[in-house]
């Protein structure tokens, strides 16, 4: 039921009934790692191309959700997923081996919550009974794709955000008790701070992080304060103190957190933090998942933020555009 | 929130970029990769028949070979952030790009993939240093011929 434009309540209250995450070597040093699924020792395995192992790591997260929500794939209803990959083929290619109904989505690192949406709208209609949703990131066939060659050297800013190598997927099913529920979810919109660095996508996703919280906020008349946490997806540590000033909320400190400026701690290797459609699945649906589940939050609000440039667009001078998808999780008292 | 609220967060929010300190660290680097160079031209000249003229050459394929080992070896973009400009400028810093875009392209087959993009990065240097070469040698054909200098 939509609540006011872009905001949908969600009467049957889908669940998360499992999730899967897989991540690369370099994740081993994410202050996250011990709520990883399966950590992998190397980016792509011998004789395997970047791109087939980002699909690698899809379907491996995928079959983790599975495993763990005990449920087989031939009665999951529909599949949905994004990368960040030209025309998506890694999940194209994963969605060939798991050869279940199909829906792949682009919003840049948004991808992870807008599939979880979509997802929750096909179960809410009563259109589907179980669907995986989720997004991936792959540290090499990403920076090939929107940066540099691997082995260029180039000096990385302070603003700069390491995309991780990551895959996140959550099985949704119907309504289930002891299950964490998805109440709502706000739509975003595209927001341009008229900003045009590509390697401080904090600032330039900043402002659409804002948008959506604000209306999230308003259309459900609540407050910052009725939330354990409001997680953004990958804003990074300038990004997140960009965002904090911009809510001057009293609330703002400590309520709002970001994935991306956690994942690494304070590891300077990683300049502004971590970024990639796999770092908000891959936090959302390990950490915040577990602390979820676990009884820890019992109200959160996950924002996965997009930076909806790329290569051509940012060459020709044209400023970034951005988005970030909302959805708004419960758990239910125990009993 | 209007755009020039908006940027002042942002300029108050954006660490310095640190630039003294990234100069003398540019300064360092640079110059230790041609105080290496130089070593090798001595060498050129000091065991084998060049002069100071020809052991330009020979020098600078000595160095791209070792931006190309360190290439491939990882060890290039650790000296690159670093050093920043002082390892892009030199003639290793060249090497790096063509050898870094060779690398990513291999999967893409050898004609297709390395050939075709081997110069991608590196495209733009040959191609404005050859413009540069050719107005610097009319400017000075010219002036040759006015009688200001001489070769």
């Amino acid at each position: 039921m939509v609540i006011k434009s872009g905001t949908i309540q969600f009467k049957e209250n889908p669940s998360i009934a499992s999730t899967g995450v897989v991540v690369g070597p370099m994740e081993k040093k994410s202050t996250f790692a011990e709520s990883f699924d399966v950590i992998l020792p190397l980016e792509n395995e011998k004789g395997q191309t970047y791109e087939q192992a980002n699909t690698h790591f899809i379907e491996k997260a995928c079959k983790e959700s599975l495993r763990k929500g005990h449920e087989k794939l031939e009665n999951v209803d529909v599949f949905i997923g994004g990368d960040l990959v030209n025309q998506l083929s890694p999940t194209n290619f994963a969605a060939r081996q798991l050869a279940i109904p199909f829906l792949g989505v682009f919003s840049a690192c948004a991808s992870s919550v807008e599939s979880v949406i979509l997802g929750s709208l096909l179960l809410e209609s009563g259109n589907a009974t179980s669907v995986l949703a989720g997004a991936s990131s792959h540290h090499p066939s990403v920076e090939r794709q929107f940066r540099y060659p691997l082995e260029y050297g180039t000096q990385r800013a302070g603003t700069s955000q390491w995309t991780v190598t990551a895959a996140g997927f959550a099985l949704l099913q119907k309504h289930a008790k002891n299950a964490p529920i998805i109440t709502h979810a706000t739509i975003g919109r595209v927001i341009d701070g008229g900003q045009k660095n590509p390697l401080f996508m904090g600032a330039a996703m900043a402002p659409a992080a804002r948008d959506t919280i604000e209306r999230h906020l308003a259309n459900t008349n609540s407050r910052m304060a009725d939330f354990d946490v409001i997680m953004t997806g990958d804003l990074g540590k300038i990004g997140l103190s960009i965002l904090k000033e911009m809510f001057q909320d009293e609330n703002s400190g400590v309520i709002l957190q970001d994935a991306g400026a956690q994942f690494y701690g304070e590891d300077k290797f990683f300049k502004a933090g971590a970024s990639g459609a796999g770092c908000s699945a891959a936090v959302f649906f390990s950490h915040v998942f577990n602390q979820l589940k676990s009884g820890v939050y019992k109200r959160v609000l996950l924002v996965a933020t997009g930076a909806l440039l790329s290569p051509l667009t940012f060459q020709q001078g044209e400023t970034i555009p951005c988005i970030a998808h909302a959805i708004e999780c419960r758990m239910e008292k125990r009993g | 929130m209007d755009q020039k609220q908006f940027e002042k967060i942002v300029d108050n929010q954006t660490p310095k970029t640190p630039l003294f300190m990234n100069m003398l660290k540019a300064f360092l680097v640079g110059g230790i990769i041609c105080t290496i160079g130089q070593l090798i031209t001595f060498f050129y000249i000091r065991f084998f028949p060049f002069t100071e003229k020809t052991a330009g050459n020979p020098t600078v394929a000595t160095l791209v070979f070792i931006a190309m080992i360190l290439t491939g070896t990882g060890l290039y973009k650790k000296i690159a952030q670093i050093g920043g400009a002082g390892s892009a400028v030199p003639v290793t810093g060249f090497g790096n790009a063509v050898i870094s875009a060779s690398l990513e392209h291999k999967t893409e087959g050898y004609v297709l993939g390395v050939g075709g993009n081997m110069f991608k990065l590196a495209g733009s240097v040959i191609v404005f240093g050859v413009l540069s070469a050719f107005i610097v040698a009319l400017i000075k054909t010219i002036l040759v011929k006015m009688g200001v200098v001489s070769w």
